[in-house]
């Protein structure tokens, strides 16, 4: 009854949401900054993305995007307010109007740009579907898995990839769909699955939650294509590029070793990259609607992406997930921004 | 003219053409249309705002996602049902899924209410305190929360799949669910079935005739015995004489899990479990209510007659109790069949969790999924309604 009356506000919301919505397109900026804050659709619960931590502050890669976008709007990365919501949730939210832009590891497909009305704005997190197993099945390969429980989030792409796995290779499983990250990992744990799947970093994210993270194992294979990042609506074109930007700046300021202990010293820089960077040639800014420093404002909030990587994501932290092809192009990865000028 | 004279307002001009207008009837029609116009108005704005609003925003809308492929896969199947099929075939998997919590659990949720209900008036002091117990124990905590002790009990206590509780009959019990053998049928099935029908059809022709010969005659008859006689026995009868057309397809430990047979999942079970203890309590206080009701007098009366106290409860208690029960019950169904939905929250593949989870999110058209929905709960709740208010005006006090 709860759920039923939830789902109704949901509905009611989207159809009020869409049948006001008209003057709120275009101009999302400008509510932004008549509201103070931007309102940021984020995971309930991943941690290394999006976790609140024992204090209640959200922590995580897709929290600091979130922050990251505030900066560059306010120059104060806390004037975010985050909104979590499940995977189920997130597009209606979006759609409606309730938040400005979704940073929850999203992943950016056809149908979600074709017929959702969504577009994204980069990818802050190349990542691929895994599985997890408890290392007492003694199963080494995805390919044993034939006749397999398999516990999955609804609404996910994973939940379409995990099918077409399965079929492709002749083999049968049985799904167990959960709607939230607790009860899925509470229903693995209690062995009602072989298998937990969702992308590798969020199973390398939940497997921290577990009673004993060493029991469990992620299986070698990749099974899909996961590229994760921000999402706003369509049909505002200077919001979409002011979010694109933010994430464009974050791997220019890496690129070009701007970080968060030195930016204030890059003001006095001769090299011409950074002076268009930190806003002391051309005039960047006032094109995105912001103020000509926005660039500084972000590492100044939040660091640069090696930063934000390396802070909650990194080999130093719990989830101790490599560079690999998040890396920057010139070392290797797929992280590549086009230049500022 | 002397009634419409009446009703006019005083003062104003006689014989004008606007005399209709200062009558009362002519006012109450002219608002009531004004009403409609603004109504239509508003929703007329909506409906072409929401679609001008869809468009603008590039959101898919209409119902052309009925057709497309799914490529998801759904836990519990009661029709065919694979990752190829449509959107619109896993709308009719959810939908049978929630029919089918539904139904059984209103089943049993009437079963334990009655014999609650019962209890709580028990004059053995420890039944009557226990029932009571029950009840405020399971009115008073929230459902949901009821639904995740239900469910993480189940699956803390029971083994994993190689460890499985072998139960007699081939029946297998783990944290995967409960793994029954499903019968097959082989040739000769089919006398058995029509023994079954020929049994029913029998069954329901001898309650009549002694319904009818007992208001004729007074004569009371013995029908139950005679009533289960045609109901079982006539099928197993055949069934012998067939010499048992059926072999059994036993759930087998393979690979992960047991396959074949039939699986009930521990979803399932659990979700029953909590619908059938939290609605059976709110029943239990429906039919305590509906016993205490019916007056004192009613029950001197039939005893002072002679009845003995089965006869009494039978023949004068609960059909006038039933009056005061079926209101209040027929609601409690309704909100068991909405409460399904909660299922969700523990993995059950119901109408909720397959259709506006899963359909939704693939699809991101929220109004349609969302509208057809409610639209399902709606006819559900209405003709769940339809038939008890059809089942009231049955067992209403015949007046005379």
């Amino acid at each position: 009854m709860k759920k039923l009356l939830g789902l109704g506000l949901a509905g009611a919301v989207a159809f009020a949401g869409l049948a006001t919505g008209a003057s709120a397109q275009q101009k999302t900026l400008d509510t932004v900054k008549a509201r103070g804050t931007v309102n940021c659709g984020v995971a309930p619960g991943t941690p290394g993305f999006s976790n609140p931590d024992d204090k209640g502050n959200w922590t995580g890669l897709d929290v600091d995007f979130c922050r990251a976008v505030a900066a560059a709007i306010f120059d104060d990365p806390t004037k975010v307010s985050f909104k979590p919501l499940t995977a189920k949730e997130r597009f209606t939210a979006l759609q409606s109007g309730e938040v400005d832009m979704l940073s929850r590891v999203t992943t950016w497909t056809l149908s979600r740009d074709s017929a959702m009305g969504l577009a994204f704005a980069g990818v802050m997190y190349y990542d691929g579907q895994g599985l997890m197993v408890p290392t007492k099945l003694g199963v080494k390969s995805a390919k044993e898995l034939n006749g397999a429980s398999v516990c999955v989030a609804t609404g996910t792409t994973t939940e379409l990839n995990l099918a077409d796995y399965f079929r492709s290779n002749n083999m049968t499983y049985k799904p167990v769909v959960f709607e939230k990250a607790e009860e899925l990992n509470a229903a693995y744990e209690a062995g009602r699955c072989d298998v937990y799947t969702t992308d590798a970093s969020g199973l390398y994210a939940q497997r921290l939650r577990f009673k004993d993270p060493s029991a469990h194992i992620v299986l070698p294979e990749i099974i899909s294509k996961e590229p994760l990042g921000p999402v706003v609506r369509q049909g505002d074109f200077q919001w979409f590029t002011l979010v694109k930007w933010t994430y464009f700046a974050l791997l220019n300021g890496e690129e070009l070793g701007i970080t968060q202990a030195n930016v204030a010293d890059m003001a006095k820089s001769t090299n011409p990259e950074v002076k268009r960077f930190v806003g002391a040639e051309g005039e960047f800014g006032k094109g995105l609607g912001l103020t000509q420093d926005w660039a500084v404002r972000i590492i100044k909030g939040v660091g640069n992406y090696a930063e934000i990587y390396e802070r909650n994501v990194g080999p130093n932290t719990p989830l101790k997930i490599a560079r690999g092809i998040n890396n920057l192009w010139n070392k290797g990865g797929l992280q590549y921004a086009p230049p500022i000028r | 003219m002397a009634l419409a004279d009446e009703t006019r307002v005083p003062g104003a001009p006689r014989n004008s053409a606007l005399d209709w207008l200062y009558r009362r009837e002519g006012r109450q029609i002219i608002g009531q249309v004004l009403i409609v116009i603004i109504l239509g108005a508003f929703l007329w704005m909506v409906v072409s705002n929401t679609i001008y609003n869809l468009q603008k925003q590039n959101i898919a809308s209409g119902f052309g996602f009925w057709d497309n492929t799914a490529g998801f896969d759904i836990s519990q199947t009661l029709i065919p049902y694979s990752a190829t099929s449509s959107y619109g075939h896993a709308f009719w998997v959810g939908l049978l899924n929630t029919l089918l919590v539904s139904v059984i659990g209103i089943v049993f949720a009437t079963i334990v209410g009655f014999s609650v209900g019962i209890a709580r008036l028990s004059n053995n002091w420890l039944v009557a305190r226990l029932a009571t117990v029950y009840v405020e124990v399971a009115r008073n905590v929230p459902l949901l929360l009821q639904l995740f002790v239900w469910y993480f009990a189940v699956l803390k206590n029971l083994p994993g799949p190689r460890d499985s509780i072998q139960l007699p009959g081939g029946s297998v019990l783990n944290v995967r669910g409960l793994s029954l053998p499903a019968p097959v049928p082989q040739s000769g099935a089919g006398m058995v079935l029509v023994a079954a029908i020929v049994g029913m059809v029998a069954m329901i022709a001898l309650n009549v005739w002694a319904t009818r010969r007992q208001r004729e005659t007074g004569q009371p008859f013995g029908r139950l015995l005679p009533s289960l006689a045609l109901l079982l026995g006539l099928p197993i009868l055949a069934a012998a004489l067939m010499g048992f057309p059926f072999t059994f397809d036993y759930p087998v430990l393979r690979g992960f899990n047991f396959q074949g047979g039939i699986v009930v999942l521990p979803e399932f079970i659990a979700l029953l479990l909590g619908l059938v203890f939290y609605t059976g309590a709110f029943i239990a206080e429906i039919v305590r209510s509906g016993i205490q009701g019916v007056s004192r007098g009613q029950k001197e009366a039939a005893r002072a007659l002679g009845l003995t106290s089965g006869q009494m409860l039978k023949l004068v208690v609960i059909p006038q109790a039933m009056r005061i029960i079926i209101p209040p019950l027929t609601s409690n169904y309704l909100n068991l069949t909405k409460n399904s939905s909660l299922g969700v929250a523990i993995a059950y593949p119901d109408l909720v969790s397959v259709f506006s989870g899963t359909v939704l999110n693939q699809t991101g058209q929220a109004i349609e999924v969302i509208s057809v929905t409610m639209l399902v709960y709606l006819t559900l709740s209405l003709s769940t309604s339809a038939f008890m208010n059809w089942f009231n005006s049955r067992m209403k006090l015949v007046e005379r």
